[in-house]
Formats: structure tokens, sequence, C-alpha cells
């Protein structure tokens, strides 16, 4: 059980301010979605999570804590990220890949036992990755790389994952298989989960909470029916109003305008 | 969900059966290197039958024996001549491979070698000016040679580093290019003081490429401290090494402090190779090639790639030592031609006969 909360951060790289003012929490058992454009300050968000990149102002907090003051070891215990792009040495295997989200439950001189190796096949059960197992990283598609970090960060048992794009390299079945999985272990184990997409669809059919960013500011919070609205779509992408509501549950749906190229224009 | 809790799948024994397979390599590398010192030790201009070898060894194991059955200058060439050139060769062999394959893992890049960030050129230019200073000088203990490649060595890389650092963190490209660039200077300093040395040139051209010719029990006893004790703290680093594979961000995320591990390994990497190189000079090719030779034929996890490395290096080099005090005997070979020219073929070999990825 654990409080992910950022209260009035403003941070960024070399001086240029890339996030400003960010203030939102998530809670145990909830999933909440980042969304934005590209460049929005997304991806940001959850790298400050992981204490990479020290607040100007403000302060992040896991339970209480500042992130700043957790050892990186204990942090990643706490959390567990999937990167957008993860690169992956290519001779290693993907179990070894898998074992290493073990790391941060060893002590300095531990290897891993076979208690650490049946976590990382069930890790590898669970994404329907275990075929995968002997395979050599440099032979496997980008799909299978990212089911592979996905079961890495569970065998890495945390109490909060957070998601950059987990479903950009995905196929739409492979994108409800991985997303419903991370939902229901939301759910179970009352984990808790932000996940950055790009996709308005998907942040709108999983997630409880949506979190919209935009040039590094959050423009809007709330339930996806309270956030995804045209107004909303209007000013952030520049795009025209085109959301529906989904025939078979009646939350929002985006569905794309083509042809009058606001969006490009707008955002210069 | 329920049904996965209460009998979970049993786990195959894949990965067991890699880390089997590793393990008796270590062991069998382990017999094959004493094997070869006491081979080594035999093979020379006075050829010392290889039960005479072990004897003569066995003898000085402070466990009770029977009196010795061999001539008294047996004796002294296997233990006073030979023993210590092997014993040094195999500890250089074993650190520079073990560099390599820690500078490869640190930088992610697999043309990383010892002398990557300075330490060939700053132990370079350590000894020639130790060839060149009035003879007036050589009255210490050990030879000036070898403390000045050693000072230099830790001087250029302490320099690299400096160069290199932005705030607390290490950014291993900076490192790299400042590495390259400082070695660039220290050789073409290098190379006008080889041009201007007259008579001493030979020597240090000697020294440049490697040669075990002049060794004995005082440089081994000076080397190994640095050696062991570098080495060991690189194998304790081994699994945190592995995950830093991944990249610096993904490590951090999976609990490394990877600042500390980068200062730690690169001082243990950069003790080892300058105490390796100070009496022996600048030998090519080991560092570079051995962790890929290990990496080819047992994979690229390091906590075995570092045991591998450190043991297959110490068997090459041995190996190619002998041949280079015998090919041409009574002449010596600089070693460091030998490295290549029979070790470049081999992994050669090995390159073609595996297409697969192998870093």
């Amino acid at each position: 059980m654990m409080k992910i909360e950022m209260q009035n951060v403003s941070l960024g790289y070399s001086g240029k301010e890339v996030l400003k003012d960010v203030t939102f929490q998530v809670l145990p058992g909830e999933m909440v979605g980042l969304i934005g454009p590209n460049g929005s300050g997304k991806s940001t968000i959850i790298r400050a999570l992981t204490g990479i990149i020290p607040p100007y102002r403000g302060k992040i907090l896991l339970d209480g804590k500042g992130v700043d003051r957790i050892p990186r070891q204990e942090l990643a215990r706490m959390v567990g990220v999937v990167p957008q792009i993860p690169l992956l040495p290519s001779a290693f295997t993907a179990f070894e890949i898998v074992l290493m989200g073990r790391n941060p439950h060893l002590s300095f001189f531990q290897y891993e036992s076979q208690r650490e190796r049946d976590i990382a096949w069930r890790a590898m059960e669970r994404t329907m990755t275990q075929y995968l197992a002997r395979r050599r990283i440099g032979e496997l598609s980008g799909g299978e790389i990212q089911c592979l970090v996905i079961a890495r960060v569970l065998a890495q048992e945390t109490k909060a994952i957070l998601l950059d794009e987990p479903t950009a390299n995905l196929d739409i079945g492979r994108q409800v298989e991985i997303l419903d999985l991370i939902k229901s272990l939301c759910r179970e184990q009352s984990l808790t989960v932000l996940a950055a997409l790009h996709d308005l669809n998907l942040a709108s059919q999983y997630c409880d909470r949506l979190v919209l960013v935009n040039n590094g500011r959050v423009h809007a919070q709330g339930t996806p029916s309270e956030v995804i609205i045209p107004q909303n779509i209007n000013e952030v992408y520049g795009a025209d109003g085109c959301v529906y509501t989904h025939p078979a549950n009646g939350l929002p749906a985006v569905l794309i305008n083509p042809g009058n190229g606001q969006v490009l224009t707008q955002r210069r | 969900m329920s049904s996965e809790r209460d009998s979970p799948s049993q786990t195959p024994p894949i990965h067991l059966a890699r880390w089997q397979s590793r393990i008796y390599a270590i062991i069998g590398l382990s017999v094959l290197l004493v094997f070869v010192a006491a081979l080594a030790a035999s093979v020379g201009s006075i050829k010392i039958p290889f039960l005479t070898t072990w004897q003569v060894m066995i003898s000085k194991l402070p466990f009770p024996h029977t009196a010795p059955a061999f001539p008294s200058n047996i004796e002294i060439i296997v233990l006073e001549i030979r023993l210590p050139r092997v014993i040094l060769t195999g500890l250089v062999g074993a650190a520079l491979a073990t560099a390599g394959a820690t500078y490869q893992g640190l930088f992610r890049n697999p043309l990383a070698d010892p002398y990557l960030i300075g330490v060939a050129q700053g132990a370079s230019l350590g000894a020639v000016i130790g060839f060149l200073i009035p003879a007036t000088w050589h009255g210490m203990g050990i030879g000036v040679v070898p403390l000045f490649a050693f000072v230099g060595a830790l001087v250029s890389t302490a320099i690299v580093y400096g160069l290199a650092r932005v705030g607390k963190t290490l950014p291993v490209t900076i490192l790299i290019l400042a590495g390259v660039a400082l070695g660039a200077l220290l050789g073409s300093i290098v190379s006008y003081l080889i041009i201007s040395s007259g008579e001493k040139m030979h020597g240090i051209i000697f020294w440049l490429m490697g040669s075990f010719s002049l060794s004995q029990w005082v440089d081994v006893k000076l080397v190994l401290p640095y050696i062991v004790v570098g080495i060991g703290v690189i194998l304790i680093y081994a699994r945190p090494l592995n995950v830093m594979q991944l990249d610096e961000e993904q490590a951090q995320q999976l609990g490394v402090n990877v600042e500390r591990l980068k200062l730690v390994l690169l001082t243990a990497a950069t003790l080892i190779t300058a105490a390796a190189v100070s009496f022996v000079g600048t030998i090519g090719f080991v560092g570079i090639i051995i962790p890929h030779v290990v990496r080819l034929i047992w994979g690229a996890d390091y906590r075995f790639l570092l045991p591998l490395s450190v043991l297959t290096g110490a068997i090459f080099l041995i190996v190619a030592d002998v041949i280079a005090r015998t090919a041409q005997a009574p002449a010596e070979i600089p070693i460091g031609v030998i490295t290549a020219l029979c070790g470049a073929p081999f992994f050669l070999y090995l390159l073609r006969r595996r297409k697969r990825v192998i870093f």
C-alpha cells in the first residue's frame, strides 16, 4: 500500500523548467493515467518520481516520505518502472533480464536463489513471455521486449508501478492483455499504478482517474468523463472536438477527424 | 488467479543448466591454469622434466615430504627464475583481462580495453621518463621505471576522471572522449621523447611492447596485493555490473547506486591495470580480446564472465610468454607481438564460427 504524491513540483534539466507547479496524487489500488501531447512532461513526471531528477521547488512524496531521502535500493523495492524505450543488452537471455528485477531484493553478497528464479518465472508466466526465456534479447521484437520489461517489473514485486507508454510497441490484442493484467494487479494487490499513455481511448477505458498535462502544467485532472471533453482536447491537442461516448460502457472515446491540419499550426 | 497461487508451475531448470556448465568451466580452467603454469616452468633453454618441476614446487609446500630427488641448480632455475616469471605473467594476464571486461561492462562498449582512459599512455610516459633520467636516481629498491610507470598511469587516469566529472555524476561518454584526447596528447609526448632518446631507444620500445624477461619474486610481491584486491572488488560487484548493462537509468530504478558503482569499478580496474603494466610494459590485445572470447563461449553474464576472464587471461598470457621466450631462443620476442599474432587468428575463428549476438 503506497501513496504517490507530487506537491507543487517544479523541475527541469540544466535550468530549463520542464514541470511547473505540478500537483497530483495516486492512491493505493488506483490506476491513474498521465495523458498529454508529446513533450508535455509525462516522462519527466515518471522519472522525477524515481528520484532521478531533483525538483527545484515542491515535494515528491512516497508514503509521505521525500523521494530524495530514500536510498536507491529501498526505493527500487517500493517503485518499479517500465521505461518508454527499454534498451536491453542484446547478448543477455530473456530470463536473465527478468531475473534482474530481483536485484533490489538481494543483499550485496547474495546471488539469486531458487526463490528468485521462481518469482521471475511466475512473472514471465503472467505476461505470457515464458516461451522467450532462453532466447537472447537481440533476437526479440519490440513488442516481446515490452512484455519482458513488464515481466521484470512484476518480478520486482513493488507496491507501486510507473509505466511510460507500456503499450507503445504492442498490437491491439497485446495492449488489452497487458493493461488487463496491470489493472487486475492494481485491484487485487492494491498496487499504486501511474501510466503515461498516448492513446486516449486506452486511458479512458482503463484508468480510474486521468491527469492531463500540457507544457509542464496540469491542465485538468479527474475521472475520464471529466477530463476527456471536447474543450480540453481542443485546448491541449489543438484538434477538433471529436469525443463520443463508448457504446458499451458510456466512457468517453476519441475519434480522429482527418483533414483539418490544425494540430501543427496551433502548437507552433 | 487462485489456482495459479496454489500450484505455481515448476520453474524449468534452464538457468541452472547454464550456471552448471559455467561453474564446471571455472573449475576446469583453474585446473588447466595450474597445469599450464607448471608446464611453463619446465620449458626453456634448459629442459626440465615436467614431473621434476612438480617435485620442486611440491617440495616447497609446507607439509611433510621426502628428501629432494633433484639437483639444486634445477631447483634454482624453477623457483628463482621461471616460477616468478610464470606467476607474474599469470597475474598480469588476469589483471588485463579482468580490467578489460570491467571497462567494457561499465562503458557498455565492446571496443573498450584497459587502456581506453589513458592508463597506457600515462604508464608509457612515466616509464620513458624513468628510462631517461640520470642513472644516479636508479638506487631505490624497485626500479625507477616501474615506479614512474605506475604513478604515470594513476595520475593520467585521475586527470581524465577530473576532466570528465560533471557535478556529482560521471558521464561515460565524456570520460571516454577525455581519455582518448589525453591519451593522444601523452602519446605524442612519448613519441617525441623516444625519437630524442638516443641509445636508450631500444630498451624503451621493448618496454612499450611488453616483456617479462626481468621478472623476480620482488616484482610479484609488489604487484600481487593490488591485483588480488582489485580483482576481488570487481568480482564482488559483478551482479550490479550485470544490471548496469540495461542502461544507467534502468539500473538506478533497479536499485543500483550507479555513481558509486562507476567510481569503485573504475578505481579497481585502473589500479590493477597500472600495477600490471608498471613492471612488464603495455601489453596489448589481452584486455580487449579475452573478455570477448569468454563471451563467445560462455555468455555475457558478468558473474561468470569476470572469473572466467581472470582464468583465461592468465592462461593465455602464460602460454604467449612461453612462445615469446622459446620461439627464437636465446633471443626474446616482445610478448605484445605474440599475443596479437597468435590470439587474433583464434579470435577471428571463434567470431566466424558463432554468428550470434555476443555483446
